[in-house]
């Protein structure tokens, strides 16, 4: 499996631990990582400063050679390698866009380094600028171009000798809020169109889930859980990953009996402070007796009379109207239970009756 | 605001600016004077002030000895500052990019040449030539204006290089550069306007070096020496015109040094 593995994805990390010496004893940065990142897959590395993503990067990128482990790309042990023999570009968070130079020769240095005639450089410089939507900047220098523009000069750089991988290091961290959007959409359009495994690296996680077609969760120099966006929110692996993306109630109960031990999931009833919740464990088969966490989305939470999996009276504490949606904190016997919806806003002090399906209450591991 | 209201203006200080025209001036009133003399209409190398002439300028260039000695100043000079930029610019890279045993004392040894009285410096050196054998000539002027050469060479450099954004270099390695196209193409432009300002400054001090020169100079001259030579025997206002050349040739080069390193600086961001 792991063997087909390393051959199969365009990139693979096998075991990787990279550790740095401090004052007070070694540091590690990535510990024991194992991903499989598969061709045309735009790929994101999700996780905190000091969560290892950025130096699994410069891994994958070969400005850090792991103590532990290999480092795959196209099926070939890539580990020692520098970077200039590595088919793999980056985009930096800073841009490192070469000062001295104009955006012309930036775009085309990769060709240039590459020993190619002006003769044949010169269309790919006009096409890849086109790429970007930068096609008239080509004789300025970075220094008289915007954040996005520059942005814009070094994705366009990254890609004008098509790469098997191109690595992103937080590149929408340094723009305004504004063109962050656009540039984000863009992104996605760039990597369906050229077919460029992307490999992503943010704190973002509104980023991630818009961006990816998988997320690594990272925690610590580890992984926490890979998988779909929607896998991720929905069904998340650990407290931790739950706490990380989006927002979420959380109880924690006993295991009072396990009813339906289904194929992909398994439901069971948990008992929080004497009121009894059934719920579902997605990811693991909890056992009778057994300390859980309950994961409730805010969004997954209704106000209805009719019977439902799991109810919950109580009174409207806070109410905050965010335009788009509208919060709302309902303290109840098992403490306050946030809930998000769309339009009907509800009064301070109203009694309201809580629901929510046993499909949208997780069971986490404690 | 009315019309004939002015708008207020920060107090200047008068005071203070006067007592500093008036230190620097009586500091540079000598080189005032020397090129004062220089075009003097008289015979000997003093006041009073006989007349203009730029007779003193015509013998200077006629006179076989100055452009003999001024040539070798050039050699000298030229080869020193190569020499010196080389090995400061490596000295630099060694001391920007590696962690060694000994670097601290390794910058000190570098920049003892300039701490040191020239005197010791030339003194020991003379020795050191002497103890191997090596006969006194310009070779080993060259070899003296080299040492102090390295430290004026190298400060320029590290400090410019102690700014360069390290994520430069990665990116042109991530995009396909071996370590030469990388120093070539990236770091060696981001450094330039350092090496050339070190360059001009290593090379107009080594141009009117005298006191380590005094002891290591052979039989041949450099423009200095043959001023100092002639100070003592024969005193004209030739003295004064060749030393208002070497002044003029000397401010020149510091300008330009300051212009390169200052229209760098501002060309990046």
């Amino acid at each position: 499996m792991k063997k087909s593995l390393s051959q199969s994805s365009i990139v693979y990390l096998d075991q990787v631990t990279k550790v740095y010496p401090t004052a007070n004893g070694e540091f590690y940065a990535v510990r024991d990582l194992t991903l499989d990142v598969q061709a045309g897959e735009f790929y994101s590395l999700l996780g905190s400063s000091g969560s290892g993503k950025t130096t699994t990067l410069r891994l994958i990128g070969g400005f850090e050679i792991p103590e532990y482990g290999e480092v795959y790309v196209g099926g070939e042990a890539i580990t020692e390698q520098p970077p200039y023999r590595r088919d793999i570009h980056t985009v930096f968070q800073d841009y490192a866009l070469f000062p001295h130079l104009t955006v012309a020769a930036n775009v085309a240095y990769p060709l240039t380094v590459a020993g190619m005639s002006r003769s044949d450089i010169q269309p790919r410089i006009q096409e890849a600028l086109q790429l970007v939507q930068i096609a008239e900047l080509g004789d300025r220098k970075p220094s008289q171009l915007s954040g996005g523009q520059q942005q814009r000069v070094a994705l366009a750089r990254a890609f004008i000798n098509r790469p098997k991988v191109l690595l992103l290091d937080e590149p929408l961290s340094a723009l305004d809020a504004q063109i962050r959007e656009a540039v984000r959409q863009e992104l996605r359009q760039l990597q369906r169109q050229t077919g460029i495994t992307f490999i992503y690296v943010t704190h973002d996680q509104e980023e991630a889930l818009a961006l990816s077609d998988r997320i690594a969760v990272m925690h610590a120099g580890q992984v926490e859980q890979i998988g779909t966006p929607s896998d991720i929110y929905d069904n998340p692996a650990s407290p931790f990953v739950a706490r990380f993306i989006g927002q979420a109630n959380f109880l924690t109960g006993k295991v009072t009996a396990i009813f339906e031990l289904g194929e992909s999931s398994t439901t069971a009833n948990v008992v929080v402070n004497n009121v009894q919740l059934t719920a579902t464990s997605p990811r693991y088969v909890p056992t009778v007796g057994e300390n859980v966490t309950l994961m409730i989305r805010p969004e997954r939470i209704t106000i209805a009379n009719a019977a439902a999996d799991n109810q919950l009276t109580g009174k409207t504490v806070d109410v905050t109207y965010i335009g788009q949606r509208i919060e709302s904190t309902i303290e109840t016997s098992l403490g306050p239970i946030k809930m998000v919806q769309l339009s009907s806003r509800l009064a301070l002090e109203q009694t309201v009756q809580l629901s929510w399906p046993r499909s949208d209450c997780i069971i986490l591991p404690s | 605001m009315t019309a004939h209201e002015h708008p207020r203006k920060p107090t200047r200080p008068w005071f203070l600016g006067t007592v500093a025209v008036l230190i620097y001036g009586f500091l540079n009133a000598p080189i005032a004077v020397l090129v004062g003399m220089s075009f003097n209409d008289s015979a000997i190398l003093s006041l009073p002030f006989k007349g203009v002439t730029l007779g003193w300028y015509q013998t200077t260039f006629q006179d076989t000895a100055i452009q003999a000695s001024l040539l070798n100043s050039l050699k000298v000079a030229a080869s020193a500052t190569f020499l010196a930029t080389l090995f400061g610019l490596l000295a630099a890279f060694a001391v920007y990019r590696y962690r060694f045993w000994g670097k601290s004392s390794f910058r000190i040894a570098l920049n003892l040449p300039i701490l040191l009285p020239g005197i010791v410096t030339g003194v020991a050196m003379l020795a050191y030539f002497s103890q191997l054998g090596l006969g006194l000539s310009l070779g080993t002027v060259i070899l003296g204006h080299v040492v102090f050469g390295i430290p004026v060479a190298f400060g320029p450099i590290l400090t410019r290089l102690s700014q360069f954004p390290r994520s430069l270099e990665e990116a042109a390695y991530d995009l396909g550069a071996r370590p030469a196209q990388v120093f070539r193409g990236v770091i060696f432009p981001y450094i330039r306007s350092a090496v050339v300002a070190g360059a001009l400054l290593a090379f107009t001090l080594s141009f009117d070096e005298v006191v380590v020169t005094l002891f290591l100079t052979g039989r041949e001259n450099t423009l200095p020496m043959e001023i100092w030579g002639r100070l003592r025997t024969n005193i004209t206002p030739e003295i004064a015109a060749v030393a208002t050349l070497l002044l003029g040739i000397s401010t020149v080069l510091v300008l330009m040094s300051q212009w390169i390193a200052d229209t760098d600086e501002a060309g990046h961001v």
